[in-house]
C-alpha cells in the first residue's frame, strides 16, 4: 500500500516539475522571438530556473523511491 | 594551472575523508550484532532458481563493486583495504577471493566474502574467520518486516552476512556495518582514472599557451579553450563579477570532474562503466565543498540577509530566518540530489531498456522473443545514450552555475532593493 502512495507520490511531483519546465521553455521561447540578441543570457537563465524546479521534483521522486 | 592542481587535490582528499566520518554509528550496532551472534549457521543448501529480476540487476549494474568486471569471465582485481574492530586490518588483491560468475567470490578471506562484486563479513558465530576457506554459494533469506539477509553457505550451512559498508547512512539499503571498507573500488579506481585523464589534458592545453604564444590554439588545446571560455564568460564573470578570478580554479574544477566522471561512467565498456556522480556518497562531496565554499566566502550581507532581513516587519522576521536558515542546507541537498538523481536514473532507464532482451526471451528459453527484445532494445538504448550523454554536459553546466550562483549571492556587495 505505502509503496502504491509513494508511486503517486512520484507521479504528483513529475506533473508539478512538467508544468513548471513547460512554462519555463514556453515563456523562453516567447523572449527569444521578441529579441532573439539576448538569446544567450536567456538560455542560461533559463536552465537555472529549469534546474531549480528540478530540484524539488528530484527530492520527492528520491523520497518516493526510498519509502517501502 | 597549479591552482587547479590544489583544487583537484582538495576533492580527492575529501572524497577519501567523507566514508571515513560515516561510520560512526559503529557502537550501536555492535548491540545489535549480539542477537544475531548467538548461535552458528543452520542447515542450508545451495539452489539455483533464480528469475530474472531487472530491478534488482538495475541497482547490481549501478552500485559500486570491490571488483571490475571486465567481460564475461575477465574480472580486473582491485586491491581490498579492510578493517574490522577487534579483529584488525586485512589487506589484500579481490582476486584472493577467486571470481566466479556474477562476481562472487568462491573463497572467504579472513572471515570477507565477495557477493555480488561487494565484499560483505560475515556476522555469525563459527565460521572460520582467519585465512582463505571454500565456500559454497550465497542465498539470501527476508525478515518478518521484509529485509533481506545475505548469506553465505559453508560446508551445508547458512551463515548470516553483514552488509557492504554504506557512505550513506542505509539510505540506500546498506546500513550500518561492522566492518569499514577502505578498498580502492570501481568507483575510486574510476575517480582516479579521471584525475590522470584531467590532468594530462588540462597540462597539454596550458602547455598550448606556451608553445603557440600569439598562434591560433592548436590540438588539445583548441578544444579546451572554447569549454574554458564559456564557463568563464557564462558562468564565473556574469555571477561572481568582479571577484571571479578567485573562485575561477574551483568552478572550473567542479566543472571538469564532472564532465569527465559523467562521460567516463557513460562508456560501457571497460574503463568506464563506474557510475561515480550517480553515487551519493561522491555527490555528497561535491556538495558540501560547495557548502563549505559559499559559507566561508559569505560576508556581512549574506549573514544578515538570512538572520536580520532589511526592509522587513518583525514578525515577519520570525517565519523567515528559518526559512533561510532552512536554505543554507536545502542548497546543497538540492546540488547533491539533483546529480545523483540524474545520472543514476539515466543510468537505471538503460540497464531496464536491455534487460527488455531477457524479459521477452524468459532468460534464454525463447530465442524467437530474446530477438524481439533486441530489436527494441537497440534503438531504444541508443535513444537514451544520445539523452544522456546531453545530460552528462547539462549536469556539469548546472552543478557549476548553481554554485557560482550560491557563491554570487554570497559575496554580492550591495543589494538593491526592488
Amino acid at each position: 500500500m505505502t509503496g502504491t502512495l509513494a508511486a503517486l507520490g512520484a507521479g504528483l511531483a513529475v506533473i508539478g516539475a512538467g508544468i513548471g519546465i513547460g512554462n519555463i521553455g514556453a515563456k523562453a521561447m516567447d523572449a527569444i522571438a521578441r529579441q532573439p540578441e539576448a538569446v544567450g543570457d536567456i538560455r542560461s537563465n533559463m536552465i537555472l530556473m529549469a534546474a531549480l524546479i528540478e530540484g524539488a521534483a528530484l527530492i520527492a521522486i528520491i523520497l518516493s523511491i526510498f519509502v517501502k | 594551472m597549479r591552482r587547479i592542481l590544489v583544487s583537484l587535490l582538495c576533492l580527492v582528499a575529501l572524497a577519501i575523508a567523507l566514508p571515513a566520518q560515516s561510520h560512526q554509528e559503529g557502537a550501536e550496532h555492535s548491540a545489535n550484532q549480539e542477537e544475531t551472534h548467538g548461535e552458528g549457521g543452520h542447515d542450508c543448501a545451495c539452489h539455483e532458481d533464480e528469475a530474472y529480476d531487472p530491478g534488482a540487476s538495475a541497482f547490481h549494474h549501478i552500485s559500486d563493486a570491490n571488483v571490475f568486471h571486465i567481460a564475461g569471465e575477465i574480472y580486473l582485481p582491485l586491491p581490498c583495504i579492510l578493517y574490522a574492530p577487534g579483529q584488525g586490518l586485512s589487506v589484500f588483491l579481490s582476486n584472493k577471493f577467486h571470481f566466479h560468475e556474477h562476481g562472487n567470490g568462491a573463497y572467504a578471506v579472513d572471515g570477507y566474502v565477495l557477493n555480488h562484486g561487494e565484499v560483505m563479513r560475515v556476522a555469525q558465530a563459527g565460521f572460520p574467520m582467519e585465512g582463505e576457506v571454500a565456500i559454497e554459494c550465497f542465498t539470501e533469506t527476508h525478515t518478518e518486516d521484509g529485509k533481506t539477509i545475505n548469506q553465505v553457505i559453508y560446508e551445508g550451512q547458512c551463515y548470516n552476512l553483514d552488509k557492504k559498508t554504506s557512505y550513506d547512512g542505509g539510505i540506500m539499503g546498506g546500513g550500518v556495518t561492522s566492518f569499514y571498507d577502505f578498498s580502492v573500488t570501481k568507483n575510486v579506481f574510476t575517480m582516479l582514472l579521471t584525475f590522470v585523464l584531467l590532468f594530462f589534458l588540462l597540462r597539454a592545453a596550458a602547455k598550448g599557451y606556451q608553445t603557440n604564444d600569439g598562434k591560433a590554439p592548436k590540438g588539445i588545446q583548441a578544444f579546451i579553450e572554447p569549454v574554458f571560455l564559456f564557463i568563464r564568460d557564462e558562468v564565473a564573470i556574469p555571477f561572481l563579477g568582479a571577484k571571479y578570478e578567485r573562485y575561477l580554479p574551483y568552478l572550473m574544477s567542479i566543472f571538469f570532474f564532472i564532465l569527465g566522471l559523467n562521460l567516463i561512467g557513460q562508456l560501457p565498456i571497460f574503463p568506464g562503466s563506474g557510475n561515480v556522480t550517480g553515487n551519493l556518497s561522491v555527490t555528497a562531496v561535491l556538495a558540501v565543498i560547495a557548502f563549505v565554499v559559499v559559507n566561508l566566502s559569505g560576508n556581512k550581507n549574506y549573514w544578515q540577509h538570512i538572520f536580520n532581513m532589511p526592509g522587513v516587519p518583525g514578525w515577519i522576521k520570525i517565519i523567515l530566518t528559518p526559512v533561510e536558515l532552512l536554505g543554507i542546507f536545502i542548497k546543497p541537498l538540492t546540488l547533491m540530489l539533483r546529480l545523483f538523481a540524474n545520472i543514476t536514473a539515466g543510468h537505471i532507464v538503460i540497464i531496464i531498456f536491455v534487460s527488455l532482451i531477457f524479459i521477452f526471451g524468459k532468460a534464454g528459453e525463447s530465442i524467437g522473443g530474446s530477438a524481439l527484445g533486441g530489436v527494441m532494445a537497440v534503438p531504444l538504448t541508443m535513444f537514451m545514450m544520445s539523452i544522456e550523454l546531453l545530460v552528462a554536459f547539462i549536469q556539469a553546466f548546472v552543478f557549476c552555475i548553481l554554485t557560482a550562483s550560491y557563491i554570487g549571492a554570497a559575496v554580492e556587495e550591495h543589494h538593491e532593493h526592488h
